[in-house]
């Protein structure tokens, strides 16, 4: 033990320290994801020579063919608008300190409730057939992020394990109900519920595209939390809360409500995106809605800073490696999963990369250092 | 119900368990250190995928195994070079590190979905395989059930009995009196994670070489979440985690009970039960606040500045 001790002192600790900085740095804060997007993408290239491709062509077709038609922009906006949606709650919620994992159960369930009610109301030929169901959605996932709220502020369980195992029942949920009781009859046993008609599908607003009025809501969605985060009362109390909990408590803010309020929004977005996926692009309800939009978000929401601006701009970068990936797999024959392993990636380096916000790296002259490396003395 | 059926019962909730208990005694041991790792996950994810390539690649079980655990603690290594090293949040690195896992895993292991392998065989301890009920529960399992049960002891000897295990207490409740007394915190903690880390891929690794001998995307379904729900629930007591590791073993596979006792409910429905479970334990066990406070190392989750 002692010579490991050793080992790990003499090699890390004193040939390099890490010093707390005065001030946090404003300016590593939006340089930070940033770094670590220049560093997923030379450990992607090294990935691609891995895998005996050209790293050139690998970025190329992961990160530029994607997005090089106008077809392709707008299915870049297809899959951003769920991860634009589920972040921005996770912003809400990360801003005050309140670490809900649970995006993707919220999701799952507003797209099994809003289906179930967009199959109950589509034969109505009401105007407000859309609506309803679009409400449904979101009220599906507000209430399945109530769960972890009530417990979090009244038995206070840990929000983290409550909001993960909930994503667990709502994904066993939702197969339940597609090989259960939203199980098309017509449907040669296929585990899919029946096909959406007109009145309940979200309206296409770019045409021959996929684009739908979800990333409408999104972007609405981005500029309300802009305002809520920056321009009020409560946006204020959330940053306080999350900085320092015992300030916010000091100060007379309720924090059981705050803890309510960010949930809650989260649940209701997330649901939204989930409905919006099945009565947008997939236009009934299958098994697999989403392919970790809920997880994905997470990541979007640290890497854009947790700003709504920043998470916008975040959701697309996400979207495209989802897009990228489904084209290495096509092209070069690559695992579907190569995207997963860069969303991980980008996530460790944005970690190690933040780090630089409060320290500075400071390299040690040891004696080992300077004896095997003279020309570090500048460093 | 028959004696026969409550035998199998418990046969298959010591099974299930057993890569709940692995996986929550290294996550005791990180804890207790002082160090809140919520990677379990994905390093389970990689100890499962890089056991089940070398065994089906080399044949060899025990090397699988091995691969499995070094897999885990690279995993770990990786977390503690940003948690410890670079005193990043130990809560995101955790959640970094399970993102991380299922993305790795499942990129170098979708060539081997659905490669056949023939698992760990189950090893029958002469005499004591002979009791009746107990003997099949206990005796007749495969070699990992009695290496897990063999680790459970050792852990609970070393912090019972040993002075590093108080060492570990110590830097667990307060670094910076142990960094006073002369204690190496950083190594110790960074021991602990590997430990964690190894315990982790041997819980993956037993998954898909003995539990259900193949490979599949996210084959571990939570197990890492559970685990770490399993540590709350044992009040970051040793002989606690295996009786919450049965726990959890026996509500994973309820559903296949119920099935066997001719109950007509679907097996997803039946699935949440594990998940369920897990929280209205949580819920129990979390409410009295005072008690968890009591209970858990007191410096958990914070990272360690060691002034110089």
């Amino acid at each position: 033990m002692s010579l490991l001790s050793q080992c790990l002192q003499n090699q890390w600790l004193s040939s390099f320290s890490l010093e707390p900085r005065p001030q946090e740095s404003q300016l590593l804060r939006y340089l930070s994801p940033v770094l670590a997007i220049v560093l997923t993408l030379l450990s992607g290239a090294l990935i691609f020579l891995w895998q005996g491709q050209d790293p050139l062509i690998g970025l190329h077709t992961f990160f530029i063919s994607p997005i090089s038609d106008s077809y392709g922009l707008a299915e870049l906006g297809v899959k951003a608008a769920p991860m634009l949606l589920c972040a921005i709650g996770l912003a809400i919620c990360y801003r005050a300190n309140i670490w809900n994992i649970g995006a993707e159960g919220q999701l799952l369930m507003g797209a099994l409730v809003g289906a179930w009610a967009a199959l109950q109301v589509m034969d109505s030929g009401s105007r407000f057939s859309l609506t309803f169901a679009l409400l449904a959605g979101s009220f599906a996932g507000l209430l399945w992020a109530l769960i972890p709220a009530v417990l979090r502020n009244h038995f206070n369980t840990n929000e983290i394990l409550t909001t993960i195992m909930l994503n667990y029942v709502a994904l066993n949920l939702l197969l339940w109900a597609v090989h259960g009781p939203l199980k098309d009859p017509n449907g040669f046993n296929f585990p899919e519920s029946a096909l959406f008609n007109d009145s309940v599908t979200l309206p296409i607003i770019l045409e021959d595209t996929r684009l739908h009025l979800g990333l409408m809501f999104g972007l609405l969605a981005m500029v309300a939390a802009w305002v809520l985060l920056s321009r009020t009362f409560i946006g204020f109390q959330l940053k306080v809360i999350g900085m320092d909990a015992s300030a916010g408590r000091f100060a007379g803010y309720k924090e059981k409500k705050l803890v309510y309020f960010a949930l809650l929004i989260c649940g209701a977005l997330a649901g939204l995106a989930g409905v919006s996926e099945v009565t947008g692009p997939i236009g009934q309800l299958v098994p697999s809605i989403s392919p970790g939009y809920g997880y994905a978000a997470i990541i979007v929401a640290f890497l854009g800073r947790l700003h709504p601006v920043g998470i916008t701009l975040a959701s697309l970068l996400m979207a495209l490696v989802y897009m990228g990936g489904e084209m290495g797999q096509i092209d070069l024959g690559l695992p579907l999963a190569i995207g997963s392993l860069f969303q991980g990636m980008l996530l460790f380096y944005l970690l190690a990369c933040d780090v630089l916000i409060g320290y500075r790296v400071r390299i040690k002259k040891t004696v080992a250092a300077t004896a095997a490396m003279p020309a570090s003395e500048g460093a | 119900m028959d004696i026969e059926l409550i035998t199998n019962v418990l046969f298959a909730m010591v099974r299930s368990g057993t890569p709940l208990l692995l996986v929550a005694l290294g996550e005791v041991v990180c804890e207790k250190s002082g160090v809140l790792n919520l990677g379990q996950e994905g390093m389970m994810l990689m100890g499962a995928v890089t056991g089940f390539i070398v065994s089906f690649s080399t044949g060899n079980l025990a090397l699988g195994v091995i691969a499995g655990m070094a897999a885990g603690i690279a995993m770990s290594v990786l977390f503690g070079a940003l948690a410890l090293g670079l005193r990043a949040n130990q809560v995101a690195t955790g959640l970094a590190l399970t993102i991380f896992g299922a993305g790795l895993s499942a990129f170098v292991g979708t060539a081997y979905v659905g490669k056949p392998l023939t698992g760990i065989e189950a090893l029958h301890i002469p005499l004591l395989a002979d009791i009746p009920v107990l003997g099949p529960v206990l005796f007749q399992q495969d070699p990992l059930v009695y290496i897990a049960l063999m680790i459970l002891a050792a852990v609970w000897l070393f912090f019972r009995f040993s002075r590093p295990g108080l060492m570990v207490k110590a830097i667990g409740e307060n670094p910076e009196s142990a960094t006073a007394l002369g204690l190496p915190v950083l190594t110790v903690r960074w021991l602990a994670v590997m430990f964690g880390g190894a315990m982790a891929g041997l819980g993956g690794a037993y998954l898909s070489l003995a539990y259900t001998p193949l490979w599949a995307e996210g084959m571990t379904a939570g197990r890492g979440w559970i685990a770490l729900s399993l540590v709350v629930f044992a009040s970051w007591r040793i002989g606690r985690v295996l009786l919450g590791a049965w726990l959890f073993g026996l509500a994973s596979i309820m559903h296949l009970v119920l099935q066997g006792m001719g109950w007509s409910i679907s097996s997803n429905l039946l699935a949440t039960l594990p998940y369920l479970a897990t929280i209205v334990v949580l819920v129990i066990l979390s409410s009295n606040a005072s008690r968890i406070r009591m209970m858990a190392p007191v410096s958990l989750g914070k990272p360690f500045h060691p002034s110089t």
